[in-house]
């Protein structure tokens, strides 16, 4: 079992490298085929692994350098519950978009294969490993992996931009982080995570420790999407291969977040522990900002996979804000939330791709009505967006239900509410864009109101318009969507998922597991929490966003006063921060500029 | 140990910065990048410095003699072959942008906003 371990980050490298030396002269199916047993593969051993590792956590020491006297020099990987499940998405995510893009691309060769082989082995390796300066190597892997991935289309303007802004402010997250990294380092001597932890416990906060912390916090940022720090996550999204944004959406952003918990709970806990009440209102707070903005910035679009790149961004907000509660209920809540809801959204994305590949056109207004002939993908993507809304059964609505309980618990009631709110914003768009396309409700396209961004600036990745759509395409985009909704069929599946977060918050039991072999022992399962009320809360939410879409589609109906005084009150608003996402690489690392100053403002006045 | 490399670090980081920010042709952005990065370079190899020691080859040195930390070293190195990656990728990036849009000026580069 343990020997797994190494093998769920080396299967995708070498798989990578072997289709790499593989001769062009390979059939494109050739390459399809192997990335795909690939991938599928690592899924099954990340499966395994996180079976095994509910039953007994287990590490890994590579060439064999084991700690002595909690000193760690070699470098590890860890086996906990919480890591393997998303390692397990990853795989999923990956597996799930080389199948898609089967069909998708026209194009031969086996650059993207090998590039989503890299990345997926660059994901698990960051979610598994126990090292600060191997997380730092695989985040920058990832991320490399994902620039190539976002710019894949080279003939494609928008695509190249979108990439240019990802990468430059990508990488200046990921130098924060290795300042962070560096600055820890200099005050521990250590790299482990759990060495680290034991030497920073007890040690007086000073300036050091807090500007380690805020590197490391803002670098995190960058990746996950958090307000101000989000500015390059729509423009790479409207732009990259649809398979790719899949996982963008699914499993990248969310690392960013898993980054975060995993550098507090193994590391700075021992240290901000006491300041933690502070640190939960910065978190919260930071959170709802990001849920907001991204959910007013989501209804005003047309073009889809903008759109879906706007609500990412609000969702992650209340991501944010599970994490940010620090106790364990919220964090599984976190858990359950982030998972579902990523295959929700890489359902939608995938049916957008469906859209593309038909109709060259991702754009709401120029698609009026010309999904009419693939109602199919039309049911999925409405489906899709009531999930967004946190219909039951989705597994997100046991998600919110779990963060905002917990919230209320612990002085944030508004929490519940302000959730609701963003998912009916950031599902009635979608919604609203489904009938529009698929169904051609609403008024026709009124084209002397033409926003910016459209989606029909965007090259199709196959060459014409299809007449047919391949049943592989939609049988992904409904495996993804299945699975979200099975997911929140499982029974108490937050309370089995609670005493993994412990074990995950435990900064002890990680160390002990880690630096001394000692196997955390089981926690017992809590009592199940009724989740009725959070059914009751998914039910109406779902109504408000159809609600809410209806308005959306049939606004020219309303009386006029009522129009205007909305255009007049909000219009400015609207205007103002949508001209804030300028597209402009410049404007962005001046924005992160601010975010970093504003954090550190932030952490220095409340930890310091 | 004095201040001067951490001052020289903060200095990099935030003259790379600016160079970026304000920045109108896309190669000069890479290479503002690449000074940004050299920050992290100057900050690494500054905190394994120890006055009066030697470089950490323990083949001509007696045993005990004081070294400079040979893992900020290392991990100096893994960072430079990264930073070779990403300014390859954008340069490579940047031209293919010219040579779409046919300009390096990131204010001319507008079609992503809204």
């Amino acid at each position: 079992m343990r020997v797994l371990l190494p093998l769920s980050v080396a299967v995708p490298l070498v798989a990578a490298a072997l289709l790499l030396a593989a001769p062009q002269s390979w059939v494109r199916r050739g390459f399809d085929a192997f990335a795909v047993a690939a991938a599928g593969s690592v899924m099954v051993i990340c499966s395994v692994l996180l079976a095994g590792s509910t039953r007994e956590p287990m590490v890994y020491w590579f060439g064999g350098w084991l700690p002595e006297g909690g000193v760690a020099l070699g470098l590890v990987l860890v086996a906990e519950p919480i890591a393997l499940a998303l390692a397990t998405l990853a795989a999923f995510l990956v597996t799930a978009s080389l199948v898609y893009s089967w069909h998708f691309f026209d194009t031969t060769g086996n650059l993207f294969h090998v590039l989503m082989l890299v990345f997926l082995g660059a994901m698990i390796g960051f979610c598994l490993t126990g090292d600060f300066f191997s997380l730092f190597v695989f985040f920058e892997l990832m991320s490399v992996a994902a620039f190539s991935l976002a710019g894949y289309k080279v003939e494609e303007e928008g695509s190249l931009q979108g990439a240019l802004n990802f990468a430059v402010i990508n990488s200046i997250g990921a130098f924060l982080v290795l300042s962070g990294i560096a600055l820890v380092y200099g005050r521990t001597g250590a790299l482990n995570l759990a060495q680290i932890g034991e030497s920073l416990a007890g040690a007086p906060v000073d300036g050091l420790v807090i500007t380690a912390f805020v590197f490391l916090i803002a670098g995190y940022f960058v990746k996950a999407a958090v307000v101000p720090f989000h500015f390059w996550l729509p423009d790479t999204y409207a732009a990259a291969p649809t398979p790719v944004c899949v996982l963008f959406a699914g499993i990248f952003n969310v690392l960013g977040l898993y980054a975060i918990a995993r550098t507090y709970w193994t590391m700075f806990d021992g240290v901000l522990g006491a300041e933690l009440v502070n640190l939960r209102t910065i978190m919260v707070g930071a959170g709802a900002v990001t849920a907001i903005l991204g959910a007013l910035m989501c209804w005003p679009q047309r073009h889809i996979k903008r759109l879906l790149g706007f609500s990412t961004v609000s969702h992650v907000g209340m991501f944010l804000i599970g994490l940010g509660l620090f106790s364990p209920v919220a964090f599984a809540g976190t858990i359950v939330y982030l998972m579902t809801d990523g295959l929700v959204r890489g359902s939608l994305f995938l049916c957008a791709g469906i859209l593309l590949h038909r109709l060259r056109s991702v754009d709401e207004l120029g698609c009026d009505g010309l999904g009419r002939s693939i109602p199919f993908t039309g049911i999925l993507f409405l489906l899709g967006g009531l999930g967004l809304a946190g219909l039951p059964p989705f597994g997100t609505f046991v998600g919110r239900a779990l963060i905002g309980e917990e919230a209320a618990r612990l002085g944030f009631p508004w929490v519940t509410y302000l959730m609701v709110a963003v998912s009916v914003l950031t599902a009635a768009p979608v919604l609203r864009a489904g009938a529009r396309v698929f169904w051609g409700f609403g008024p026709g396209a009124d084209y002397n109101h033409r926003s910016e961004a459209e989606g029909d600036e965007e090259e199709p990745e196959t060459t014409e318009a299809h007449e047919t759509t391949p049943p592989l395409m939609w049988v992904t985009a409904a495996a993804l969507l299945g699975v979200s909704l099975v997911a929140g069929l499982v029974p108490d599946l937050p309370v089995r998922l609670v005493p993994a977060a412990e074990l995950f918050l435990d900064r002890g039991a990680y160390a002990d597991l880690v630096l001394r072999g000692v196997t955390p022992h089981k926690l017992p399962l809590p009592p199940g929490a009724p989740l009725l009320e959070g059914a009751v809360t998914g039910v109406i939410a779902a109504l408000a966003a159809v609600v809410a879409a209806a308005i959306g589609l049939w606004h020219a109906k309303l009386p006029a006063s009522i129009r205007d005084s909305i255009t007049r009150s909000l219009g400015p608003a609207f205007g103002g921060v949508r001209a804030l996402h300028s597209g402009h690489v410049g404007d962005y690392v001046a924005w992160l500029t601010v975010g970093v100053a504003v954090l550190g403002g932030l952490l220095a006045a409340t930890l310091g | 140990m004095s201040y001067l490399p951490f001052a020289v670090a903060a200095w990099l980081f935030a003259v790379g910065l600016y160079g970026i920010v304000t920045s109108r042709h896309l190669i000069h952005l890479v290479i503002c990048l690449s000074v940004l990065q050299s920050s992290t370079y100057v900050l690494l190899l500054a905190i394994g410095y120890r006055t009066g020691a030697s470089a950490p080859i323990f083949v001509e040195i007696p045993p005990g003699a004081p070294v400079v930390d040979p893992v900020v070293q290392a991990l100096t190195l893994t960072n430079s072959v990264v930073a070779a990656t990403v300014s390859a990728l954008l340069l490579a990036l940047a031209v293919q942008v010219h040579k779409k849009a046919g300009t390096f000026d990131p204010d001319e580069l507008d079609i992503l906003h809204g």
